[in-house]
């Protein structure tokens, strides 16, 4: 582990559109970046046996997973040239339709944040130890495996 | 050694709690999973890996003391 303190990555409940708003403002005083790639992941409604995925309620084994953040955070910055980037994850109940997941990148160059953005965002659904529990519309529930 | 065993997800469903003491005499991983196996006889069929002081180990892993946890398939994202 290096010696970069650890963020903790989660919010509690949707990722809010303000949110997200005013993470890119923020921006507009580094000036250095020419490019911004943002990836949001979005609850959806799945149907399974002819029930609707109503919401994802979501647990996770929260140091381990802000560790495995920082570690991927670490190894996101000596492969690719950014200036920042930016991990949300929810924690708790969110609604189909609204967003879990927030990953924001940012570098002088376009090339770069296409090729780094995918890779996290792989990364974090292999290593996060993150596991969301489908609630469909009759209140029974199954946990979800990502595909 | 006293080691603490963490559940999350369908596992803490099965076993009703997040997380219990557990008094441990043997070596390595697979012991320890030999024992919560007895004690949640459904733990057989699920799939999970297991984490010792938050990393990824396996079964064969030496057990080190601390935190053991027993994690089901991630679904973050």
């Amino acid at each position: 582990m290096k010696d970069k303190k650890i963020k903790n990555v989660f919010k509690e409940g949707a990722i809010s559109s303000e949110f997200i708003g005013e993470s890119i403002a923020k921006h507009q005083s580094k000036i250095s970046i020419g490019a911004h790639n943002i990836f949001l992941g979005q609850v959806r409604a799945d149907e399974i046996d002819g029930k609707a995925v109503s919401a994802i309620e979501y647990t996770a084994y929260e140091d381990m997973a802000n560790e495995k953040f920082h570690e991927i955070r670490e190894a996101t910055f000596e492969k690719f040239n950014l200036t920042c980037m930016h991990i949300y994850h929810s924690l708790g109940t969110v609604k189909v339709g609204e967003i879990c997941l927030f990953v924001f990148v940012s570098s002088p160059r376009r090339k770069e944040v296409f090729k780094a953005l995918e890779y996290v965002v792989e990364e974090i659904k292999v290593k996060a130890p993150v596991f969301g529990k489908e609630i469909f519309e009759d209140q029974s529930h199954q946990w979800k495996v990502n595909s | 050694m006293r080691l603490n065993i963490k559940y999350f997800g369908l596992i803490a469903e099965l076993t009703s709690c997040s997380e219990e003491q557990l008094e441990f005499e043997g070596t390595k991983v697979e012991e320890v999973i030999e024992l919560l196996n007895t004690k949640y006889p459904d733990l057989k069929s699920k799939d999970f890996q297991v984490a010792q002081n938050r990393e990824i180990v396996s079964l064969k892993s030496p057990v080190t003391g601390g935190d053991i946890a027993l994690l089901p398939p991630f679904s973050g994202g």
